[in-house]
Parts: structure tokens; sequence; C-alpha cells
């Protein structure tokens, strides 16, 4: 049996209603886990992108690529391993205030790892981090010493390293 | 409103614009799609396209099922039978959620169907309205696709589109659900039939080069053996499935869809395979060469135990869904594309061949199968009537020329191994879904499409049970379906596991079973009871005989067995002949 292995989705769709559902339920079916989702708009007008990750076999991930791009209004899905993308994702700390002054050593853990404060008043200051996973995980772990009130990430967003030939299938559809 | 009559007849698309309201909308999309007959049930939110029905009912044949599942069922069978899209209509809640059970055994036996439903207005929607339920998010993982339509204008485009989606590539059903304030709404309605929707590409190209390397490996096997699908059926490729078998003399079985795209005998028929399949080709394709599929899925019901199927041989899949292509058996060649077009193109470049000694093979281990199992089925010597028996009975006073229309169970396994067919689209069942039920109100959308044809349904009394208020469709619409229920007064193919895996504990299994014929009676259906031998022949006569719908229930032996039979995790040549 073939090992687990991450791999990030890239899916191109018509923008309708309803679609999540149907690419979600194909995870669900399956016991897939998806550990992030992203959907936002292309780089094509009126093609909406959606953005996964999971953790499956390839030859799982395969299958579940077929099954995605079946669905009607899906134009076109491709899966990237790591080393074939680049990719961010992006969080929100909130801490209390008092710990930015008190702590010394907080105002180094945001030097260090390039972390935005995006807003500070009198309870608490909020700082924005975008990176890789690790990065983010590293941040985290830092800040978690000294207490964090909130916490929030976002699903991931990639790129390809290497060109997506989706505009060029669009014009095929088109023809 | 002065109409502006714009849809001459059903086959012409509309090309000026007229205002008309959403529900008058719906009726002429369906006259445009060449829609003449729908099966369905109305209720509130469905009621302005109901009335507008009323209007054309001279266009449009409206059938009042009695439950929206034989609604849906009967769409299905008119599909089946003439290739059409099946339409099926119902409100909202809970008249659409009781069309489900039919949505999903479309999806699984890729069935084109256009299934409409009504839904609560607009402004109500997610308020937890009377009657409202989210029939979109319920029906998304058993629909092709589907669509809710909250402003008339929309009517049109979803129409065309639901029709292009349901029927082209490998069919399947489509649901629109339309909110009551649009169905009300009055808009310009122009029609256009839908010709292409950028995302789905329905049939995919097929590489010639694969077709190359297919024709190749297909030259040079010793041993191959073809296991066809109701790809053969749905893309129109009987006769080129026929011309290719018959130039490279390959030994052909089929899968319980893929029945009677060719006669039941001709030469290279070797039967059927799976679970409850013929002896000869399931052991066989364990000893294959290669194996050739086409326009099938390999179901778990065919394969039995995945890790031992046809581990020996070389795998070409002919498919027109490319989500099916090593999804459960991987393939060496995959040649993708509609089964007409590449069987066609295939076949110049098959050599021909004749196969004796490997065809020896089938016919060797046909008569073991024979001995052991068809002849006590065919020719039963003790006293009891046996199902096998009452197939042959039909088979000889058809012809083969009936379609049957069979249910769930012990029944539908002996009438898919022993009735013979003639003409292609003449088996009709429940294959991938397996639902009880189907049966009685599949046979009346078949024999509505197909009048000119024998439509016999085969239930047992237990799936009968489960859609036998459709009796009141046949009596209201005279369909002269004809019913033949075998009755063992058990869930027979739920006893059979019972006594062969769970130590005979036979956990409600048993029925204890009305007069049936009285309650045909009661709709005025003719009816009659066999239980002897002697009185089989003169029963089916007077069935076949009879010009309007009839009712017959045989009695037969309560604890027969279908063999041979592959257990669910055991390997197609370790079938089971006793
Ligand atoms: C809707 C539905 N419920 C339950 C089943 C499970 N099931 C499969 S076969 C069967 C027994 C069928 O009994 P009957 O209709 O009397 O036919 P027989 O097997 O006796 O020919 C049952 C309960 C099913 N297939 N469909």
């Amino acid at each position: 049996m073939s090992e687990n292995k991450q791999y990030t989705v890239s899916i191109y769709t018509e923008n309708n209603i309803g679609l999540l559902n149907r690419i979600s339920a194909i995870f669900q079916r399956r016991h897939m886990n998806v550990e992030s989702l992203n959907t936002s708009p292309s780089e094509i007008d009126g093609v909406s992108r959606f953005t996964l990750v999971v953790n499956i076999t390839e030859s799982q991930m395969k299958k579940v690529i077929g099954q995605i791009e079946k669905q009607v209004e899906v134009i076109k899905a491709f899966y990237h391993t790591e080393d074939e993308i680049i990719y961010q994702e992006s969080c929100l700390f909130k801490i209390k205030s008092e710990l930015l002054f008190d702590e010394r050593q907080i105002q180094n853990i945001i030097k260090e790892s390039n972390a935005r404060i995006v807003t500070v008043n009198k309870e608490f200051f909020a700082i924005e981090k975008s990176g890789r996973k690790e990065e983010i995980d590293l941040l985290h772990r830092e800040l978690s010493v000294f207490g964090i009130m909130q916490f929030t990430r976002s699903g991931r967003i990639a790129v390809t390293k290497d060109e997506m030939k989706i505009s060029t299938l669009l014009k095929a559809f088109q023809d | 409103m002065k109409e502006t009559q714009t849809i001459k007849n059903n086959t012409h698309t509309s090309q000026t614009t007229e205002r008309i309201s959403g529900s008058e909308a719906v009726i002429k999309c369906l006259l445009a799609e060449g829609v003449d007959i729908l099966y369905g049930y109305p209720g509130g939110a469905i009621m302005p396209v109901y009335d507008e029905l009323y209007k054309y009912q001279d266009k449009i044949h409206h059938v009042l099922s009695r439950h929206e599942q034989g609604a849906a069922h009967a769409a299905q069978g008119y599909a089946r039978i003439s290739g059409k899209v099946g339409v099926a209509m119902a409100t909202s809640g809970p008249g659409a959620t009781n069309l489900i059970t039919g949505i999903a055994d479309a999806q699984i036996d890729s069935t084109p169907l256009v299934c409409i439903t009504g839904q609560v207005g607009s402004h109500l929607l997610g308020s937890d309205a009377f009657q409202e339920t989210d029939i979109v998010g319920i029906s998304t993982p058993v629909t092709k696709w589907n669509h809710q339509i909250t402003k008339a204008s929309e009517i049109p485009e979803v129409f065309a589109k639901a029709f292009y989606i349901a029927k082209s590539g490998r069919p399947g059903p489509v649901l629109i659900d339309i909110t009551k304030d649009a169905q009300f709404e009055e808009f310009d309605f122009k029609y256009e039939k839908c010709k292409g929707v950028r995302s789905y590409k329905p049939v995919p190209t097929t590489d010639e080069n694969s077709l190359k390397a297919a024709a190749e490996l297909i030259n040079n096997a010793k041993k191959p053996l073809i296991v066809w699908g109701q790809g053969v059926i749905l893309g129109k490729a009987e006769d080129a499935f026929k011309a290719v078998i018959e130039k490279a003399g390959i030994p052909s079985a089929w899968t319980i869809l893929g029945a009677s795209a060719i006669p039941t005998s001709h030469p290279l028929n070797v039967g059927m395979v799976g679970m409850h399949g013929n002896y000869a080709p399931n052991v066989l394709t364990n000893d294959c060469d290669v194996l050739i599929a086409i326009g099938m899925r390999f179901d778990d019901r065919v394969t039995g135990n995945l890790a031992t199927y046809a581990k020996q041989a070389k795998i070409v899949h002919f498919e027109i869904d490319p989500a099916e292509v090593d999804k459960n058996v991987k393939t060496d060649i995959a040649v993708l594309g509609d089964a007409k077009t590449s069987l066609t193109d295939l076949l110049p470049l098959l050599h021909p061949n004749s196969h004796t000694d490997w065809h020896q093979k089938f016919k060797d281990l046909y008569k073991i199968e024979y001995e052991k199992v068809i002849k006590n089925d065919l020719h039963p010597t003790k006293e009891g009537l046996t199902m096998g028996e009452v197939l042959k009975e039909i088979n000889l006073q058809t012809k083969g020329e009936a379609a049957i229309v069979s249910d769930v169970g012990q029944h539908q396994m002996i009438a898919c191994r022993y009735a013979e067919f003639n003409k292609t689209k003449s088996n009709i069942t429940s294959g991938g879904l397996g639902t009880m039920g189907f049966a009685l109100p599949a046979a009346i959308g078949a024999k509505m499409a197909a009048p000119e044809r024998e439509v016999i349904m085969i239930a047992g009394d237990g799936g009968y049970q489960m859609n036998i208020q459709e009796l009141g469709t046949i009596f209201q619409q005279k369909v002269p379906v004809k019913i033949v229920v075998l009755n063992n007064e058990f869930l027979g193919m739920v006893r059979q596991w019972q006594q062969l895996f769970f130590e005979k504990r036979y956990a409600s299994t048993e029925m204890v079973n009305p007069d049936f014929v009285a309650i045909a009676k009661g709709y005025h259906i003719e009816a009659q009871k066999v239980s002897e031998r002697k009185d089989l022949k003169a029963a089916v006569k007077e069935m076949i005989d009879c010009e309007g719908p009839y009712f017959l229930e045989v009695r037969v032996e309560k604890e027969d067995n279908v063999f041979p039979m592959i257990p669910t995790g055991a390997s197609v040549s370790d079938i089971r002949l006793e």
C-alpha cells in the first residue's frame, strides 16, 4: 500500500451556488479529511478556484480528481505535491496589550518572524503573519507561552511553479 | 395576455419571445424538449405548474402516480426502454423527498431523468416554512446536476441545460427545484436548446493510440473474454458490439444491466457475470489472458474480491466516464469515448478469429452448471414450483420478445439468468441500488413508452408490496402491463443469506401476505393465482392473451435458493454451485 502524502488540490469551477457542497461531499463520502480549504476568484473572469489540502495516497488522489472533474460545473482539477507549488497561509493572533509592553521577548518574536501588527488598543493587540505552515506553527508555539486570546488561520492558497494550462483549456471549451 | 403560438410542435424551439408565467414556461420547455408524458403528484408548491398542465392536457399527458417514488421509477422505466429522458414532478417537502430513491437509483444506473420539484416562495427559503426542505442539498450526492430556480427568467436556460446534461455522455438524473414565486412571475419567454456547457465534456476524445494498443492486445490474446455492461445499450452500440465480437470470435458475458444488448441465444453470449452469474464466465474470468470490459464499471457485485479478480489478465477498458477507469480495477489500456464510435473504429483493426478451444472451456463449464443448477431450476422434478420454470414458460409464450421488468431479490436473479431476450433494452431492473419496489412503477413507464411491446413485471411478494399502490395508476391509466408475483412468503433473498450465513435464523423475513388476487381485483385488474405446475401454462397464456393489465400470482417453493453464488468477499472463481 502506498503512503499518505500531502497534496494541494486546485479546482477551477463555474461560479455557482452548491458546488462547494458537491466537492466537499466527494471527500466526505470517502472519509477523507480536508485539512484546509479556500475558495476565491481565479485569474479568469467568472471562474472560481478552490484550493484544498488533503493527506491521502496518490492513487486515492487520482480517483478523487476524476470524481471532482466529473461534476458538471467543474472546469478542471489538478493536484500538486509540496515541491510543485508556492503557497502561503495567513493567521491572526489576538494578545493582551500589556504583554506587548511587559514582555520584551514578544517584540523580538514579532520582529524575527516578520509578523505584522495590525492593530493595538488598550485591551489587546492583533498581529498577522503569512507564510508556510511551519512558520506559522513556530510563531504559534512561541506566542503560546505568553497566552493567546484568540487565534485563527486561513486555508492555504497556492500557485504552481509550472504553468497551469487552464486558460488554453478554457479557450478550447469555447471553440 | 395574448398568446403567440411559438412552439409549433414538440421538436421545434421557439424563436420569438412572448410574455408568459414561469409555470407556463415550464410546460413550454418540456414541449420544446419533446416531452409528451410525465409522471407526478401535485401539491401546494407546484400547483401553478399543474394549473398550466390542465390547459395543455392535449399536448402533454400527466400520469398521476400514487406515490412520488412510483412517479420517479415510472419515469425511469420510460427512459430505460425508450432511451429518452424520463420526467417526474412533485411538490416541495415530502413530495420532493419521496422522489429521492428513484433519483438515487437513476444516478447509479445512469438513467436520464429530469425531476421537477416545487419549492416554497423564495422569501421563505431557509425559514423552515411549511413543506420546505433543502431538496437541492439532499439530492446533490445523487444527481448528475441540480439547480434551484428563484426567478422565472432562469427557467428556459436551466431546463435546456437540464435536458442536455441528463441525456448526454453518461446519462443521469437532474433535479430542478422551482420556487413558487418563480412559477407565478411573468417574463419574456424564449427557448433555445442547449448545445454545450463550458465546464462539461460529455464524451471524452478517443485516443487513437489506445485504440491501436487495445486492438493489438485483443489480436494477440489466446483466451480473451469480454464483459459488457449497459454502456453498450446507452451508447446505442449494439450493432458495433456484435460486429466486434463476431469478427474477433470472443466469448462475451454481461453484467446485469448489459443484458439484452445482444440476443441471449447468440453463440458468443456466454452468460452473466457476478454474484449470481453463470459459472463459466465467472470462473474463466480468472483464466482469461485479456479481459475486455465494455461500458461496465467493475461493480463489487461483479468482481467479488478485487484482490483475486482477473489478476492474470491484461485489462482493456472501453469507457465513456474517465472517472471509472482504474477506479476498482487497474487497467492496462483504457479506451475513452462512447462505445459506438470506439467499437466502430476498433472493428477494422481486429483480426478475424474463432478461439475454438477456448470456447470449449465455456461449454464444458456450462454443462456442469446445467447439471447442478439449471436443470433443477427449469425442469424440476420435486413438487413445488420453481421461479425458473415460470420464466421458462414466459420465454416460451413470448418467444423472447417481451421486456422483463424485475424487482429486487431472488426472482430478479432468476429473471435475469433465465429470461430470453431477442431485443435490446429488454431487461429493466434496478442494478446498482437494488431498489425493492422498483418494478411495478417502472413497468408502467416502460409500457407507456413502448405500448407495442409486451411488458412483463416480475416481483417477489416483498418488493411488490413496496409500491403496490401503483395498481391504482395502472387501473386509472389503463396500462396493460402484466404483473407476475413469485410468492415464496419470504423476503427470499435475505432468507437465503440467513440460511447460508446466519445459521438459518430467519429474523423478520417471513411474510404473512394478503389475498393478492383480491387486491388486484379491487383495482379492477384481472387476476389469478397458481400453485400447481399443471396450471402454469394456461395461466401464463391467459395473462398474455389478456388485452388489459393482468395480475398473476405464482406460489413458488418457499425455501429455494439462487445458485450459483459468489459469497461476498470471495473470489469469482470460488463460485458455489450448491
Ligand atoms: C428498499 C429495499 N429494502 C431492503 C432491501 C434488502 N433486500 C434485498 S432482497 C430482499 C428480499 C426481497 O424479497 P421479495 O421481494 O419477496 O423477493 P424474493 O427474494 O423472495 O424473490 C430485501 C429485503 C432492498 N434491496 N431494497
